[in-house]
């Protein structure tokens, strides 16, 4: 194997195993703000695939749309932890296990 | 193995390891903590694919910004560790495990993929610049940028009003 470079696979294998980690985390994890870093950790493995894609391809468009997925994931830390801080005060607990007011 | 070689594994592993510390540790700063190795080790891989670009932005915004914002939060509810549920094989975990198996699915597929471009374009150091990404911002992209500005406006004033305490 040319190990002289690293081949493109190569990051496409590491983002998915990132993602993996990260869609383990949203789904085993309680407290509402670890499944939030999760939700994070899968973002930058979507933004590594874009990046990786744009400079192996040589387009400019991939570094373009991780700019924007950068100002979506502010947006949404934002919003995400003001719904945490929201929901402790009014039910005590950032569980999503026990959060069920939607619940009929 | 050239320098572009060792530094992906360095910072491929890294990055897997505090993938793996984050989503494992009981205490939620320990998990922030992990979360930050694991945006830096992010933004090293970006430099061995010469964005250099948004390798510091990747610092500034996550490990500066959005980090912060977590660790504050989690210092607001002061919260201890996490106690795990009492059942054993709940749903989640299965369902956990039935999403990493999937995933790991596409590593099968990945192997098998033979890209078009297997190595760095030639052009990829000119394209990770402040410049060309400037460029390419206020031409193509002018309108989703403008966007992008009302998105985090309605996303403050939604934050401040989310957060803020009732006042009867």
């Amino acid at each position: 194997m040319n190990l002289h470079a690293v081949p493109f696979e190569w990051y496409l294998i590491l983002a998915a195993v990132l993602f993996t980690i990260g869609a383990v985390g949203v789904v085993t994890r309680r407290n509402a703000i670890v499944v939030f870093m999760a939700i994070e950790m899968m973002l930058n493995s979507v933004n590594l695939v874009f990046i990786s894609a744009a400079q192996f391809l040589g387009d400019i468009n991939g570094q373009l749309f991780v700019l924007f997925v950068m100002a979506v994931a502010a947006g949404e830390a934002a919003i995400g932890l003001a719904i945490v801080l929201a929901l402790f005060r009014n039910k005590r607990t950032v569980y999503v296990d026990e959060v069920n007011v939607l619940k009929w | 193995m050239s320098l572009q070689v060792a530094l992906f594994f360095l910072f491929g592993i890294g990055a897997i390891a505090s993938a793996i510390g984050t989503i494992t540790r009981r205490n939620p700063v320990a998990a922030a903590v992990n979360l930050i190795v694991h945006f830096f080790m992010l933004a090293g891989l970006y430099l061995t694919l010469q964005a250099q670009f948004l390798a510091i932005l990747q610092i500034l915004v996550y490990a500066g910004a959005i980090m912060v914002l977590v660790v504050f939060v989690i210092m607001l509810l002061n919260l201890g560790n996490e106690e795990a549920l009492r059942e054993q094989f709940t749903l989640r975990k299965v369902l956990g495990a039935a999403i990493a198996a999937i995933f790991m699915l596409q590593l099968g597929v990945l192997f098998n993929a033979s890209p078009s471009q297997r190595y760095l374009s030639p052009a990829a150091a000119s394209l990770g610049t402040a410049e060309s990404i400037g460029q390419a911002l206020f031409t193509t992209y002018l309108f989703p940028f403008e966007a992008i500005s009302l998105l985090l406006l309605a996303a403050l004033v939604g934050a401040i009003i989310l957060a803020k305490r009732k006042v009867e």
